[in-house]
């Protein structure tokens, strides 16, 4: 089937199928946000008049404001601990309670939304914490941990080990040899998950809806609020500058891999000329 | 070699070849001279596994030590012992008089190379050498003429900017090599650090790493499997065994007096015939084994008795193989047919079957371009060694 002559009928009808059941949606939300009428559904004219009004309008841009400082700040916190875990989880192996352990990690990747923001409600609410910007944050660190750890995860299992131990043998003690060899060379993998859990962060409802408060609504919360009073071009506006960071953020850490695997394939060269 | 003179923390002595240095060197012989690394009663535990048992090991300084062995005989732990990667369960390693346990590899003054190599992928070949040196916080220019020196003896100056991936794995190896030296260790532990290279170039590095452990007058302690790697490099080898020393000694001893049947198996290639002491005279035995009568020499100290069962251990080079029947076809002559024949341009092995079934193997060295009348398969041949061609063991 190889090659480009081996595309059967049913190849073509199949991908034409699959993309677009998974791209007309936003497609349409994108061409209508460009839409001069006020009607959602009927084209009128090309316009960007709802980004304008996007501008004027305080509250969505107090929530985009909200849902960046939350997803910027729970992302980082995210990434450093989830680097953490993936580090004792890959290079501990013998320790007591490891199998526990890493259950206990990807459990919030299977756990439905609705019980983990449930639980943290419970927490904030058992502790006595106000909810608002922080508690928000705390729970997007929660769950989006565990993502970083995976992805971390997954690219130190294929690290060889004797690195860590090479550099412990000429002198430099675990710490540091976890910052200038380990961080180096895994840091691919860590700004993956970072983006994975800024991404995460940027597009949560449920959780958020339980753990926020009065002053600190996400931009998806207010996007869901808004939509029930029916929708307008303005959030398809809003949408669609949502659409454009993480296409940017996906196609930023694309590039980086792609770009490991082209000077790999150069250095492999180089390497068999001698 | 000669350009390092003047940076050797032990300069070796001048005007004497390596030969007879080494021919010279056993200090393992001097009940005066003091180890520089001991292993007392080391153990090490994995769980239900024991990968070291109690061993004892003595090391001296500028030896060059194989640690031989099978897969899964303890050796590389033994290794990661001394560089600090594992921590024995019970004993004690010792360096120049001082333990090493509880001491993080960070701290040991020894350097290792991997198997794997481990060079910094992200680094060239220059900050590769320079690392362990910064660590130490040597100054810079003090650092950049020990990575020039090194450079320069692993022969990789014009690859200095390299990175490690645009080199071919014999150069890798050098650098990984240069790294490990750089810091100037007194041990350097070499783990299987031949495995991935091809077998021309492998021969090529081990006379080139015995040139560098003479010149530098360094302490090496290398892992391997390869019975030949290590026959060739080392100065004494551990034959090791389920996490046990099976015997130290010369690769002369190790192979010509192997203390166990394991160790004459394991070293390169060997006839085992088993039987049982007819006689005993002074040091002298004579063995019944099925298909003849062997009389051999046995060391004065051997406890072996009349009616104790013993294995003849010889090796097929030691073997006469003829056309006709000896003198005296009593005692060490076997008679039997040419079952394989296996040409190997230096020399030629026979695989002769005796009447019994059991196969002897034997070597001849083919000095000349031709023979005459080579010995052709199913050819009757005979088989004959001298008492003292092989060792009695115990079985």
């Amino acid at each position: 089937m190889g090659g480009a002559r081996g595309w059967s009928p049913f190849n073509i009808v199949s991908v034409v199928v699959g993309f677009a059941f998974l791209y007309i949606p936003i497609v349409l939300l994108v061409v209508f946000s460009f839409n001069a009428s006020r009607l959602v559904t009927v084209w009128t004219g090309f316009s960007t008049q709802w980004y304008a009004a996007l501008l004027a309008n305080q509250q969505l841009l107090d929530a985009a404001f909200v849902t960046l400082r939350i997803g910027l700040i729970s992302a980082s916190l995210a990434t450093v601990l989830g680097t953490l875990a993936a580090m004792a989880l890959t290079r501990y192996a013998r320790f007591r309670g490891r199998l526990l352990f890493s259950g206990m990690i990807y459990a919030p990747l299977v756990m439905p939304e609705v019980i983990t923001g449930l639980s943290l409600l419970l927490l904030f609410v058992a502790v006595g914490l106000d909810r608002g910007f922080w508690t928000v944050t705390l729970a997007h660190v929660t769950f989006t941990m565990c993502f970083v750890t995976v992805v971390v995860q997954s690219r130190l299992v294929s690290l060889d080990r004797s690195l860590e131990e090479a550099a412990q043998d000429l002198g430099c003690p675990p710490w540091k040899s976890f910052l200038v060899v380990t961080l180096p060379l895994i840091w691919p993998a860590v700004a993956a998950g970072w983006m994975l859990a800024f991404t995460l962060s940027l597009d949560d409802l449920v959780i958020a809806s339980f753990t926020s408060g009065p002053s600190s609504t996400t931009l998806p919360m207010r996007i869901y609020s808004q939509v029930r009073l029916g929708v307008t071009p303005e959030i398809n506006a809003i949408s669609t500058i949502l659409i454009g960071i993480v296409t940017f953020g996906v196609v930023v850490s694309a590039v980086l891999t792609k770009r490991g695997a082209v000077r790999r394939a150069r250095d492999e060269r180089l390497a068999a000329e001698g | 070699m000669s350009a390092l003179g003047e940076a050797r923390p032990q300069p070796a002595p001048t005007g004497r070849s390596l030969g007879s240095i080494r021919r010279s060197f056993a200090p393992w012989a001097d009940p005066a001279e003091v180890p520089l690394i001991e292993f007392a009663r080391v153990s090490k535990r994995f769980g239900s596994f024991a990968a070291v048992s109690e061993l004892d090991l003595a090391i001296y300084r500028r030896e060059f030590h194989a640690l031989l062995g099978p897969s899964g005989c303890g050796k590389s732990t033994l290794l990661r012992m001394l560089a600090g990667f594992e921590e024995p369960t019970s004993g004690e390693v010792r360096l120049d008089g001082q333990t090493l346990n509880g001491i993080p590899p960070h701290k040991r003054p020894v350097n290792m190379m991997f198997q794997s190599y481990a060079l910094f992928p992200h680094m060239s070949v220059e900050k590769n050498v320079e690392f362990g040196l910064k660590q130490d916080g040597m100054a810079r220019s003090e650092r950049a003429d020990r990575v020039a020196e090194m450079l320069k003896l692993v022969k990789l100056e014009p690859f200095r900017s390299r990175k490690p991936a645009q080199l071919s794995g014999g150069q890798q190896q050098r650098v990984a090599l240069a790294r490990s030296l750089a810091k100037r260790p007194k041990v350097l532990l070499l783990d299987e650090p031949l495995g991935a290279l091809d077998k021309k170039l492998r021969e090529e590095t081990q006379f080139e790493l015995m040139d560098l452990q003479q010149s530098l007058g360094l302490t090496f302690l290398i892992v391997t499997h390869d019975q030949e790697e290590a026959m060739t490099m080392a100065d004494r080898i551990s034959v090791m065994r389920e996490g046990r020393i099976a015997q130290v000694g010369t690769p002369e001893t190790v192979y010509e007096a192997p203390a166990s049947r394991y160790v004459a198996e394991f070293v390169g290639g060997v006839n085992i015939l088993s039987g049982t002491v007819a006689e005993r005279r002074g040091d002298r035995v004579r063995l019944t084994v099925p298909g003849g009568i062997i009389e051999a020499d046995v060391p004065v100290g051997s406890r072996l008795q009349t009616g104790s069962p013993a294995v003849f251990a010889v090796r097929p080079e030691k073997l006469r193989i003829a056309r006709h029947a000896p003198a005296d076809p009593g005692v060490n002559a076997f008679r039997g047919e040419v079952w394989d024949i296996a040409y190997l341009g230096d020399m030629t092995l026979f695989n002769a079957r005796l009447p019994g079934g059991e196969i002897l193997k034997a070597a001849t060295v083919n000095a000349a371009r031709a023979s005459a009348e080579p010995l052709g398969y199913e050819e009757e041949v005979w088989l004959t060694f001298a008492p003292d061609a092989g060792v009695v063991l115990p079985e």
